[in-house]
């Protein structure tokens, strides 16, 4: 995911929602008192959830058991372990342990890096007048359109040169560089909607740009930063490519997806391994996201998306 | 330096991250005091201060990159001599990048009309009823699953045994054939229908994103034009089709083009599930192992500038459509 469109999906506005939902809710009845609306409906929502919980199902059954039988005999005859995940976290062959924290140490910095320097050109974009302004940020949020594709192999090369090959460095910078201009365009919309008069009269108070960013807009901005945020971790903690290209071939960097697509290549039939492994890399970001959906949605609706 | 370089054990690891993140603020915080101290320094010099690291992380990343790598599609493949479109006439003339093709034009085609079409419906049937937040939940889920666990996921689903007695299918898909009397399949084995299983599992992923921006949409619809609408018998299916579907055509337009790009830059999906093999790689799979496992710079650029050339027509077709959806309002 790495270019972006706006969406312009509008958001109802809060204060008129509760009667409309008293006047809708008559005509929803209607709608899925049809069976066959609701047959559709309940048919989608089992395909969209039976296949996550087959593997998770599968990630607590014995090895043997998952060679002999599918996962929906443990409905049935239900016989668990958690041998699966000792094994995958700890064995020799896997350590997804230090998998896991290599995929911290990646995406920590991707984080916080991309959204500070973002909050910081998105402010002088929008609060300060400079010459040449409208047309660099034209030209920044028209940079969403690059694939990261087309940046790759002289990247890794400039890497090379700079003898940083094979380090976190290389996964840090990449991906601040590939979020910013998403990030520039995202916290930018937000910082429109904040009164103007708030930051003249800042002014009037004899604070700097530097004063008001840290004072007046900072603490404004949470929701926003949160909503970046949600949508950075995910994109970091999932990517493959850019960890694949420039830590491939490094085992100390390597994050939890490079390893896992691995396997499952390697080692396709392996379910015991493939299935625990890939829930260990599931974890963390499906915890992050059910917390902070409100913040995600609103991230999603409000501006754009990466694609 | 190779304490910086090389972090092998847990807490040199998040010792160096630590000191990424400091370094990275204390270089912000340096910057910004020194533009901030003078009384009364211009406005542009503070400009360069906020905006300055910015653009210099983008000129030497994305678009110092982007031309070399244009530059690089005319070279061969270690850029040592000229080529000139040799690489983009292999890219169309060859039997096994023509599948490449078009197994890309497969994607990006179904996948965006598919995933729209199930978001809309689902969202609509959704609407207000009393399940609506646990329903959307279940569909949004996947979209916090890594491309990488969805496709092991899915290969979970396809996993074939062979039909013989005694042997027990473990793949769903697999047993359900089965149950229904037919012979188990290797799924992604044949071509070409395993290309659309494949596709299954990206419209899986980008469901819950049109379902969550159109449900938004249809929510937003004022509720007079529903309401006159009702007034005038229309109900049902009709609704949906002469109401809801026209109200939110913009939206539709932002998810279906979003999905398009999104898709069309799809490697994990292709790479975990066949790893390219039994012709099912596309243009965004085919460049990674061009370019970093065959070693042919040359061809793997030109396939990252063909990608580049696909997205474009799709964006100019979205801020069309906003226009035209502006100066209707």
């Amino acid at each position: 995911m790495t270019t972006t469109t706006p969406v312009m999906a509008p958001v109802p506005p809060d204060e008129r929602r509760l009667t409309r939902t008293e006047r809708r809710a008559v005509a929803a009845k209607n709608k899925l008192s049809s069976p066959a609306a609701s047959i559709i409906a309940l048919v989608i929502a089992a395909l969209w959830t039976v296949p996550t919980l087959g593997l998770l199902i599968t990630s607590f059954r014995p090895e043997l058991d998952i060679r002999r039988s599918g996962w929906w005999t443990a409905l049935s005859d239900p016989q668990f372990t958690l041998d699966n995940y000792n094994e995958v976290l700890y064995g020799g062959a896997t350590n997804f342990a230090t998998l896991f924290v290599n995929s911290l140490v990646i995406t920590l910095p991707a984080v916080v890096i991309p959204i500070s320097l973002a909050l910081l050109a998105a402010y002088a974009f929008a609060w300060i007048k400079f010459p040449g302004r409208n047309l660099l940020f034209v030209a920044v949020f028209a940079l969403q359109v690059v694939p990261i594709q087309v940046t790759l192999i002289p990247l890794l090369s400039l890497y090379v040169d700079a003898g940083l090959a094979g380090s976190f460095w290389t996964i840090w910078l990449s991906h601040s560089i590939f979020a910013l201009p998403l990030a520039i365009f995202l916290l930018h919309n937000f910082m429109k909607e904040i009164p103007a008069s708030l930051i003249e009269a800042a002014r009037m108070d004899g604070a700097g740009h530097v004063k008001i960013f840290f004072q007046v807009l900072l603490p404004l901005l949470t929701p926003a930063i949160a909503a970046f945020g949600v949508f950075q971790f995910l994109w970091v903690w999932n990517d493959l490519l850019v960890a694949l290209t420039f830590a491939g071939g490094a085992p100390d960097v390597v994050p939890l997806t490079v390893r896992v697509a691995e396997l499952a290549g390697t080692r396709g039939s392996d379910w015991y391994l493939l299935a625990a492994g890939a829930f260990v890399s599931i974890v963390l970001p499906l915890v992050v996201f059910l917390s902070l959906q409100r913040y995600f949605v609103r991230g999603l609706l409000a501006g754009s998306v990466k694609g | 330096m190779q304490w910086f370089l090389e972090a092998t054990t847990t807490g040199h690891k998040i010792a160096l991250m630590v000191f990424a993140i400091l370094l990275f603020a204390a270089v912000m915080a340096a910057i910004l005091f020194a533009v901030d101290r003078p009384k009364r320094v211009p406005n542009w010099i503070v400009a360069v201060g906020f905006v300055g690291p910015t653009l210099l992380l983008l000129a030497v990343g994305l678009v110092y990159p982007a031309l070399e790598t244009v530059r690089g599609s005319f070279y061969n493949r270690d850029g040592s001599s000229f080529v000139g479109l040799d690489n983009y006439v292999t890219v169309f003339s060859e039997d096994n990048f023509q599948t490449v093709l078009f197994n890309t034009l497969l994607w990006v085609v179904l996948v965006p009309l598919v995933t729209t079409g199930l978001g809309l419906v689902y969202a609509y049937l959704v609407d207000r009823t009393r399940f609506e937040k646990l329903a959307k939940a279940l569909v949004f889920l996947p979209m916090a699953i890594s491309m990488v666990g969805a496709g092991v996921i899915w290969k979970f689903v396809y996993e074939y045994r062979p039909d013989q007695p005694g042997v027990r299918q473990i793949g769903l898909l697999n047993q359900v054939l089965v149950l229904l009397g037919f012979e188990p399949q290797q799924f992604l084995l044949n071509a070409p229908s395993n290309s659309f299983y494949l596709i299954v599992v990206m419209i899986w992923i980008q469901a819950g994103f049109a379902m969550t921006v159109l449900s938004a949409a249809i929510k937003a619809i004022p509720d007079d034009v529903v309401e006159a609408a009702r007034l005038d018998g229309v109900g049902g299916l009709q609704m949906f089709r002469y109401v809801t579907v026209p109200s939110i055509r913009p939206a539709l337009v932002v998810v279906v083009t979003t999905v398009a790009i999104t898709t069309l830059k799809v490697f994990d999906i292709v790479r975990t599930m066949t790893g390219g093999q039994f012709s099912t790689s596309v243009v965004a799979n085919e460049f990674y192992v061009q370019a970093f496992r065959q070693f042919n710079f040359g061809l793997g650029a030109a396939l990252a500038v063909l990608l580049f050339l696909l997205v474009i027509p799709i964006i100019a077709y979205n801020v069309r459509q906003l226009r035209l959806a502006e100066e209707l309002r």
